[in-house]
């Protein structure tokens, strides 16, 4: 229970990622793993970050990635890493 | 971890519906019996409320921490008539009310378990339970009741399938809709976390968890990658469709159990259609290459997906049980009910589609003045069905008052919106009548 992925889907602009690790720095969140990418302009992103000092705190944090989203008007996914693993791995 | 997983997961869930359709928590209530109904009434009140006191917020947070919709929290109890063997059909109404008192304390959506298990002859509590169902599903909001009145093992109990006739007339006296909260089965299963037919059986463990997938818009979806392709190959990405689902509803199950700190029971791993576009059995069957639901064809095309979501389940999950198949009512998806609209999905159709899905003739709704003879003979039916060919059937048809074919009957929510379906017009009333038992077929004598 220490991982979480977090997804961004939406606009292309400037700022989405400076946003999404300035809101995870805030709750001192390490981020593992960065995916991105860019299709006919939809911004795509998956990062993999360790949650291990912030099991009490989730719920906050994903209030405030979803804040962010709305403002930068994108759309922002919290989701521990263990339900990719089930459907994905035997 | 392939970024591609990702998005497929996230895709099934905002755009092909998949959810948890329900973690359903079993609670025995053996323990609850005491001296007075009155007293009985109040330890199952305080049983549940006590053991289901967290399971809507525990639900909730691991939806929030999977990013997974868990549709429904549900409760499923002991059959009442086993609890309440002495009471009369007047005192039945504690319990009733004392199941419905308790769901709406703990915030969960149905509590099913209004149940009795009549296959082979009535008891006291039975006949009582049977007969106070009118009154019980009317003046309360969350009970569901259920009765099984056949097994491969028992046989039918005719007395009971007429009785049961009589009383879905008596609750459309009451109620144009409460009819939706009673399903009558043959081969019944304890361990069923759907409902109305959730109870939980005798055999099983003090407090349970159950759980409930669904997602017949993935399998859809998956489906429209193969167009054309060999039969076979339809069977394959069904099971592996299920398998997924499947290891989603296995890992919130277990986690559910561990964090209410009660057992883990089973996933059952049903295509459980809702109203929604998108989400429904009969566009999976049509995807597989029919025209509409209820052509020549639908029956097969069935089977392979029946039975394919039971293989493709079964290793995904440490016990599966339940139902586990495909579900076909009419009310709750969207396609079978324009079929109906169309003339093409007609009752006879129906009734043989249940020989090979995994329940039965489920929220169909006919005119109110249908016989309880007739709606008996269709139990009876669809019970014989069940009991010769070793599977669950179920029959929730649903009589509505000044309908006529093809009115739509409003059920709410994710019981939908039922077209009143025609029934044939000769009467069975002098077979229903006979009363008495059908016995056994002869292959169930294994022993």
């Amino acid at each position: 229970m220490s991982k979480a992925v977090v997804t961004v889907i939406g606009k292309d602009q400037p700022g989405i990622i400076a946003g999404v690790s300035a809101t995870l720095a805030e709750h001192q969140i390490n981020i593992l793993d960065v995916s991105q990418t860019i299709m006919s302009n939809i911004f795509t992103m998956s990062m993999l970050i360790n949650l291990e000092k912030l099991d009490e705190e989730y719920n906050k944090l994903q209030d405030d990635l979803s804040a962010l989203g709305q403002k930068l008007h994108v759309e922002i996914h919290m989701q521990r890493e263990e339900i990719f693993d089930a459907m994905s791995r035997v | 971890m392939e970024t591609s997983q990702i998005t497929e997961t996230i895709n099934m869930v905002s755009e092909e519906h998949l959810d948890i359709r329900t973690i359903t928590m079993g609670i025995s209530l053996l323990d609850t019996i005491g001296g007075t109904p009155q007293d009985t009434a109040k330890n199952i009140y305080n049983k549940i409320t006590h053991y289901a006191e967290n399971l809507v917020s525990v639900a909730e947070q691991i939806e929030r921490e999977f990013g997974i919709p868990i549709t429904n929290k549900r409760i499923s109890v002991t059959p009442i008539a086993l609890i309440a063997g002495n009471a009369t059909s007047d005192e039945m109404l504690y319990y009733a009310h004392a199941l419905d008192d308790a769901a709406k304390k703990v915030g969960v959506d149905f509590i099913g378990g209004y149940s009795a298990l009549v296959q082979k002859g009535f008891s006291h509590g039975d006949l009582a339970l049977i007969n106070s169902i009118p009154r019980a599903l009317t003046e309360t909001d969350l009970v569901m009741s259920s009765i099984n009145i056949g097994s491969s093992k028992a046989g039918i109990n005719l007395d009971a399938v007429k009785l049961m006739g009589e009383t879905i007339k008596a609750i459309t006296d009451k109620s144009d809709t409460a009819n939706a909260k009673l399903v009558v089965f043959a081969n019944a299963v304890e361990d069923n976390p759907f409902m109305a037919g959730a109870f939980h059986g005798v055999s099983e463990a003090d407090v349970v968890i159950n759980v409930g997938v669904s997602g017949p818009g993935v399998v859809k979806r998956a489906l429209e990658k193969v167009k054309h392709e060999p039969i076979h190959i339809v069977a394959e990405t069904v099971k592996k469709t299920a398998f997924k689902i499947t290891r989603v509803g296995q890992m919130v199950g277990a986690l559910a159990a561990e964090r209410l700190g009660i057992e883990f029971g089973i996933v059952d791993l049903s295509l459980a259609p809702t109203p929604a576009r998108g989400d429904s059995v009969a566009e999976v069957l049509e995807e597989i290459g029919l025209e509409m639901v209820g052509t020549h064809g639908t029956t097969a095309a069935l089977m392979l997906l029946n039975d394919a979501v039971k293989k493709g389940g079964v290793m995904a999950s440490q016990r599966v049980g339940g139902l586990s198949g495909a579900f076909i009512p009419v009310s709750e998806d969207a396609g079978m009910i324009d079929a109906v609209n169309a003339g093409i999905l007609s009752l006879a159709k129906l009734e043989a589609m249940t020989s090979v899905c995994s329940v039965g003739l489920d929220m169909i709704a006919v005119p109110g003045d249908t016989d309880a003879t007739t709606i008996a003979a269709m139990i009876a039916d669809e019970a014989a069905i069940g009991v010769q060919n070793n599977k669950t059937t179920a029959v929730r048809v649903l009589p509505t008052n000044n309908t006529k074919v093809g009115d739509m009957v409003d059920y709410g929510g994710l019981l939908g919106t039922a077209p009143v379906m025609p029934v044939v017009k000769k009467s069975s009333a002098d077979f229903i009548n006979r009363g008495g038992h059908i016995p056994a077929p002869i292959h169930s004598f294994k022993n």
